[in-house]
C-alpha cells in the first residue's frame, strides 16, 4: 500500500490518527484505499457518513431515494431547517464535500432493489447498512454474501440499538455469521401495529451510528477485535448494554449446510408485505374527500379515532377517541345504528379494528377512512400537523 | 425463579416491565410462565407449535439458547434470559 501518500495537509489533517502507535499511517493508508458504501441517509447514516468522511475513508457511497423531510431534522443531523425537500444524497455529498475535499464521494439517487444492488455494491469493499425496513435489511444482508462483502449493521428502534459486523472474513478464509444466521425471516407486517408502535429517540441514531462508524473504520483498518460473531445491545431507557454471542445456522439458505439461494429474491414478498394491503381491500372504504362532504352536509354518523393517545394530541379530526388495543373493550361505545368511519394514521390500523369489529361481533355499518388522518391533513386541511 | 428482559418493542404487553420474573427448570417453561402472566405477549415469541419464532432469538446470559440445549436448557434461580427481537429501523 505504499503507493497511497498524503499531502502535506492531509497529513495535518488525519495527525491525530498517525500518532496513535496501532494505527499510524499504515491505518491511514487503509483508510484512504477503502471504498464503503452507506445504505440509507437517515439517522443511521448522519453519524455514518460524517465520521467516515471526516476520518478519511477515500470513497464513500451513500443510497437513498428520499428528499429531506420536517420529521427527519429530529435526528437526522446532517440536514438543515432550508434542506426540506431536497434529495437526501445531494445535501449529504455537499455537506461531505465541505468538511473534507480529499475524499470521493459517490451518490445513487435511487432505492436500492434486487435488480440494482449487486452492481452497485460489487465496486465497494464494505457496506454500512442504515436502512429503516425489513425488504432492504435482507436484501443487504444477501447481496453482501453473494458477493462476499463485509456487512457492518446498526438497527434503532424506539430507545433500543442493535451492532452487529456480518459476513467478516476471518484470518482461515471463513466468513463470520450473517442477519440469517440470526433472524432467518422477519416478524409478519402487522404483528406489532406499525404506526403506533413507530418513532425512536433522536440521539439514539447518533450513538449507534457512531458505533457503527467505529466498526467501520475497524474492519478497514484491521485493528482491534470487530464486533463478529457478536451483536451488541444498548437500551438507552435503563442505559444496559449488553454484547451477545452469535453462531451460525447450518440452515442457512445462503451459505449454511445445503445453501440453496445463489441469487437475490423479491424481498417485499419475502417480507409479506403487499399481502396485508389485500386485507385492507376487503373492508368497506370513504375517501377523506367524501369524509369532508360527510361533515359539510351535517349527516349523521360517528367518527371513531383508532390511534394512541399521544398521536391524537399532535392532530385530530374531532374523533371518538378508542385506541386499537381498547377497541374490543369498549366495543359498546361504537354504534351499530348509524355508519361508522374509522380512521387512523394512514389507514392500517383502522382496517385492523373493522376486520375485528366484523368477525368477532358483527357490525356491517363501518367504513375505513382510506390514507387515514394523513389523507386529510394533505388533501382537506393543510392546517394540520402530520408525522 | 429466571429473570426474563423484555426488550422496547414488546413492553406494551408487559406493563412496560422491563423485566420479568418467572418460574421453571427450563428455559420453553420459563418463556410460558411469562405468557400466562402475560398472554398477549405470546404471539411475538413463540410459533401455534410452541417452537421460537424465526425474528426472535433467546439468551441465556451472553449465549444463544441455539448453542446450547434450546429451549429445553435448563435454569437457575440467577439466570438472565434475553429476548431479542429483529428490529429494522424508526419506521417499520
Amino acid at each position: 500500500m505504499a503507493e497511497i501518500t498524503f499531502s502535506k495537509a492531509e497529513l495535518e489533517r488525519y495527525s491525530r490518527h498517525l500518532i496513535i502507535p496501532e494505527f499510524n499511517i499504515e491505518g491511514q493508508r487503509k483508510l484512504k484505499a477503502a471504498k464503503v458504501l452507506v445504505v440509507g441517509t437517515g439517522g443511521l447514516g448522519a453519524p455514518l457518513i460524517q465520521y467516515l468522511s471526516a476520518a478519511g475513508v477515500g470513497t464513500i457511497g451513500i443510497v437513498d431515494f428520499d428528499v429531506v423531510d420536517d420529521s427527519n431534522l429530529q435526528r437526522q443531523v446532517l440536514f438543515a431547517t432550508a434542506d426540506v425537500g431536497r434529495p437526501k444524497v445531494e445535501v449529504a455529498k455537499e455537506r461531505i464535500e465541505a468538511q473534507n475535499p480529499f475524499i470521493q464521494i459517490k451518490t445513487y439517487n435511487t432505492q436500492l432493489t434486487s435488480e440494482n444492488a449487486l452492481e452497485i455494491i460489487k465496486d465497494y469493499d464494505v457496506v454500512a447498512d442504515g436502512t429503516d425496513n425489513f425488504p432492504t435489511r435482507y436484501l443487504v444482508n444477501d447481496a453482501c454474501v453473494l458477493l462476499d462483502k463485509v456487512n457492518v449493521y446498526a438497527s434503532i428502534f424506539r430507545f433500543d440499538g442493535q451492532v452487529s459486523v456480518f459476513n467478516h472474513l476471518h484470518e482461515d478464509g471463513s466468513r463470520g455469521p450473517n442477519y440469517r444466521d440470526l433472524f432467518p425471516s422477519p416478524p409478519p407486517p402487522g404483528l406489532v401495529p406499525s404506526c403506533a408502535e413507530g418513532g425512536v429517540i433522536g440521539v439514539l441514531p447518533g450513538i449507534i451510528g457512531s458505533l457503527q462508524a467505529n466498526e467501520v473504520l475497524k474492519v478497514i483498518t484491521g485493528i482491534g477485535e470487530p464486533l463478529s460473531g457478536r451483536m451488541f445491545i444498548f437500551d438507552a431507557l435503563s442505559f444496559e448494554t449488553r454484547t451477545l454471542n452469535l453462531r451460525k445456522d447450518d440452515n442457512n439458505p445462503l451459505n449454511g449446510k445445503n445453501p440453496s439461494q445463489t441469487k437475490l429474491i423479491d424481498y417485499e414478498m419475502f417480507c409479506g408485505i403487499g399481502q396485508e394491503s389485500e386485507e385492507e381491500k376487503k373492508v368497506k372504504e370513504i375517501t377523506v374527500k367524501e369524509l369532508k362532504a360527510w361533515q359539510t352536509e351535517n349527516r349523521d354518523f360517528q367518527l371513531v379515532d383508532v390511534r394512541e393517545g399521544y398521536e391524537y394530541d399532535i392532530a385530530n379530526l374531532g374523533g371518538e377517541l378508542i385506541p386499537l388495543a381498547k377497541v374490543a373493550e369498549e366495543v359498546n361505545k361504537i354504534s351499530s345504528d348509524k355508519e361508522v368511519v374509522i380512521h387512523c394514521r394512514s389507514g392500517k390500523r383502522s382496517a385492523d379494528a373493522i376486520h375485528l369489529l366484523e368477525e368477532k361481533y358483527g357490525f356491517k355499518n363501518l367504513y375505513n377512512l382510506k390514507g387515514g388522518i394523513l389523507a386529510y391533513a394533505d388533501e382537506i386541511d393543510h392546517s394540520l400537523a402530520k408525522y | 425463579m429466571a429473570k426474563i428482559i423484555i426488550p422496547t418493542p414488546l413492553r406494551k404487553f408487559t406493563d412496560n416491565q422491563k423485566d420479568v420474573q418467572v418460574k421453571g427448570e427450563t428455559v420453553i417453561e420459563a418463556i410460558n410462565d411469562l405468557i400466562r402472566e402475560y398472554p398477549q405477549i405470546g404471539n411475538n415469541i413463540l410459533n401455534d407449535d410452541g417452537s421460537i419464532r424465526n425474528f426472535v432469538r433467546v439468551f441465556l446470559g451472553d449465549e444463544d439458547i441455539q448453542a446450547l440445549k434450546q429451549e429445553a436448557t435448563t435454569i437457575q434461580e440467577d439466570t438472565v434470559i434475553s429476548i431479542i427481537p429483529a428490529i429494522a429501523g424508526g419506521i417499520s
